[in-house]
């Protein structure tokens, strides 16, 4: 090994830039980091994909026959809420992959680097938006094959995929400060999936709230999930509803107005065990 | 910061909630020099390295590295540190290559320079074979020597190295020496915590014994065996009457005074460097011809230097892998 001269070897100066260069920069290095890693753990992306595709199925030939729709296709009306579903269990992968640097220590050394704060919870979030496109696409041809025929202009599609991806970008960062506060990479895994269970079957994802009991349909047809699902839906179906899509907007926005400081605070007191 | 010591801990206090990790933390460490901290686990060592590393704020006290205090400049700092920890941290899902050119731009050297600086670290690592692999492949040792070279991207003047050595088989333990000794030749001040005394011995200058979150005990290694008792050489003679020849064959050979434990036929013989001194020894008693039953040389443990200094054992018994301990170690009974 050749281990002398090591502090004299070349200029190694830092480069000299504005802070918001660096905020973007290291933002995008730490992304660039978590998306070659993923066809090196082809697994996961494959379990990610297979879980939203076996939600597909069962609804569309399992449940559906028994699920009356006013004026569309159960196929039409499944896979809005699909989507949706899809990049909020998505999401989660922020969490996990924050409360797995943790543990490894990897935090601790970010931390230790002149390197943008932000940077270790942007990058993160920036490559789960990237990968959860993905899966959107591969969800989107699975509904074309189970009979999924949308409507309306090619713009609202886009408008649609718009609203999905800032869903997607919200709730990495509820995940992020999940994986933050809790103490492994297990909890990270199940408090980041427990409560999204209630919250998007007790949605109008699968099944028309019209169906269920009063009380329970005060807060369907008021959570956030609903909202996005409809706001999604309408534009899909090419029945959009402005005041739904204001309402799925503001509610993506007040998340990040909360989640973003907060996973931020927890981030900043946060070594590892 | 021509006489400022490169690191300097006043009086560090933390708790994490009721618990007290540091109670009052005093270090000092001139420019190139290697500070050991030694200590059981849970004696306060990481949390002293994470608040001089900027991951930390102390509760109480005040701490400078290079010159700069640790909360009010500590950005300033981390341009200046080098931090490796125990968990090798570094990414194992990217090769050996793509965690140094990555770290290299996290410390903003452009990419050019990040990718030249990774190469040139991986030759004098002795990881260009696996730089394109990805890390999980590595071995311990590997990683270990990856998760240093990451921290020596910008060959700070201090570094901080947290259990450097733990959990590495004997061979990687010496070939993480080698790279430690070198580094600090080329005048890096190092701050490195350990279980084993052995490791202090070896690379510390300075030695600073940490229980409950305060140094119990400082100073160099050969002040800190006086205090402990050093290396020594024990052996049982065949016949009782040897026993005055063999101390006297074994009298150039003590450090101070030798035991004579007649009743077991037993001498104990303080020394120093024992290992050179093994094979004359025997040599000595076999022209002699005094016959030996047993023949052992002892060194002193983290485990008697506890002892020495709190009358009661670390709970880490699994490090005396030297040789035991003259006394049998206060294992846990379950």
């Amino acid at each position: 090994m050749n281990i002398t001269n090591l502090r004299i070897t070349q200029s190694l100066k830092p480069v000299a830039r504005p802070r918001l260069y660096w905020t973007i920069a290291d933002a995008l290095v730490l992304a660039k980091r978590h998306l070659i890693q993923i066809p090196r753990i082809p697994d996961e992306l494959i379990f990610a994909t297979i879980q939203p595709i076996m939600f597909v199925l069962l609804f569309r030939y399992v449940f559906g026959g028994a699920i009356p729709i006013k004026g569309t296709s159960y196929a039409n009306f499944l896979m809005p809420g699909i989507f949706t579903q899809t990049v909020i269990f998505g999401a989660t992968t922020t969490g996990i992959g924050l409360a797995t640097d943790l543990q490894r220590g990897l935090v601790d050394r970010f931390r230790s680097l002149p390197m943008a704060k932000s940077a270790v919870l942007t990058g993160r979030t920036l490559s789960d938006l990237v990968r959860n496109t993905f899966v959107v696409i591969v969800m989107w041809t699975v509904g074309l094959l189970v009979g999924f025929r949308p409507e309306g202009p090619v713009i609202s599609w886009f408008a649609a995929a718009a609203i999905l991806l800032l869903t997607s970008f919200a709730f990495s960062w509820i995940s992020a400060t999940i994986g933050l506060l809790v103490h492994s990479v297990e909890a990270a895994q199940s408090a980041g999936f427990i409560w999204l269970f209630p919250l998007t079957f007790a949605s109008s994802a699968f099944v028309p709230p019209e169906s269920m009991p009063n009380w329970l349909r005060v807060f369907v047809e008021h959570q956030p999930v609903t909202l996005i699902v409809n706001a999604v839906r309408g534009l899909l179906l090419n029945q959009p509803d402005a005041a739904t899509i204001w309402q799925a907007l503001a509610w993506c926005v007040g998340i990040l107005v909360v989640f973003v400081p907060l996973a931020v605070w927890a981030y900043g007191r946060r070594t590892a065990r | 910061m021509s006489n400022r010591p490169a690191i300097l801990a006043e009086g560090l206090q933390k708790y994490y909630g009721k618990t007290r990790a540091l109670a009052g933390l005093d270090l000092v460490a001139e420019e190139g020099t290697v500070l050991g901290l030694l200590g059981p686990n849970g004696a306060g060592k990481t949390t002293a390295v994470r608040i001089l590393t900027t991951l930390l704020k102390p509760d109480a006290g005040r701490a400078e590295v290079a010159g700069l205090d640790v909360v009010k400049h500590a950005d300033a700092i981390r341009a200046r540190i080098g931090l490796a920890g125990q968990y090798a941290a570094v990414d194992e899902n990217l090769t050996g290559y793509e965690n140094l050119v990555m770290f290299g731009q996290l410390y903003h050297l452009s990419g050019k320079v990040a990718r030249q600086r990774a190469n040139d670290l991986l030759e004098r690592f002795d990881l260009v074979d696996a730089a394109r692999r990805t890390v999980k492949t590595y071995s311990g040792g590997m990683r270990r020597r990856l998760d240093l070279a990451a921290s020596l991207i910008l060959t700070p003047p201090v570094l901080f190295l947290d259990e450097p050595t733990t959990g590495l088989d004997i061979r990687g333990r010496l070939a993480m020496w080698e790279v430690i000794s070198a580094l600090v030749a080329d005048g890096t001040t190092v701050l490195l915590t350990t279980q084993y005394l052995e490791e202090a011995d070896q690379l510390a200058n300075q030695i600073a014994v940490v229980d409950l979150g305060r140094v119990i005990a400082r100073g160099t290694s050969d002040e800190l065996k006086a205090q402990v008792g050093g290396e020594r050489l024990e052996f049982t003679v065949a016949y009782e009457g040897n026993l005055d020849a063999a101390e006297q064959a074994m009298r150039p050979y003590s450090v101070g005074e030798i035991q004579v434990i007649a009743d077991d036929r037993h001498l104990i013989v303080p020394v120093s460097n024992g290992a050179q001194l093994l094979a004359s020894v025997v040599r000595d008693l076999d022209a002699a011809q005094i016959p030996v039953e047993d023949l052992a040389l002892r060194r002193p443990t983290l485990d008697d230097v506890f002892l020495a200094l709190t009358g009661r054992t670390t709970t880490t018994g699994d490090l005396s892998k030297d040789t035991p301990a003259p006394q049998p170690l206060a294992r846990s009974t379950r």
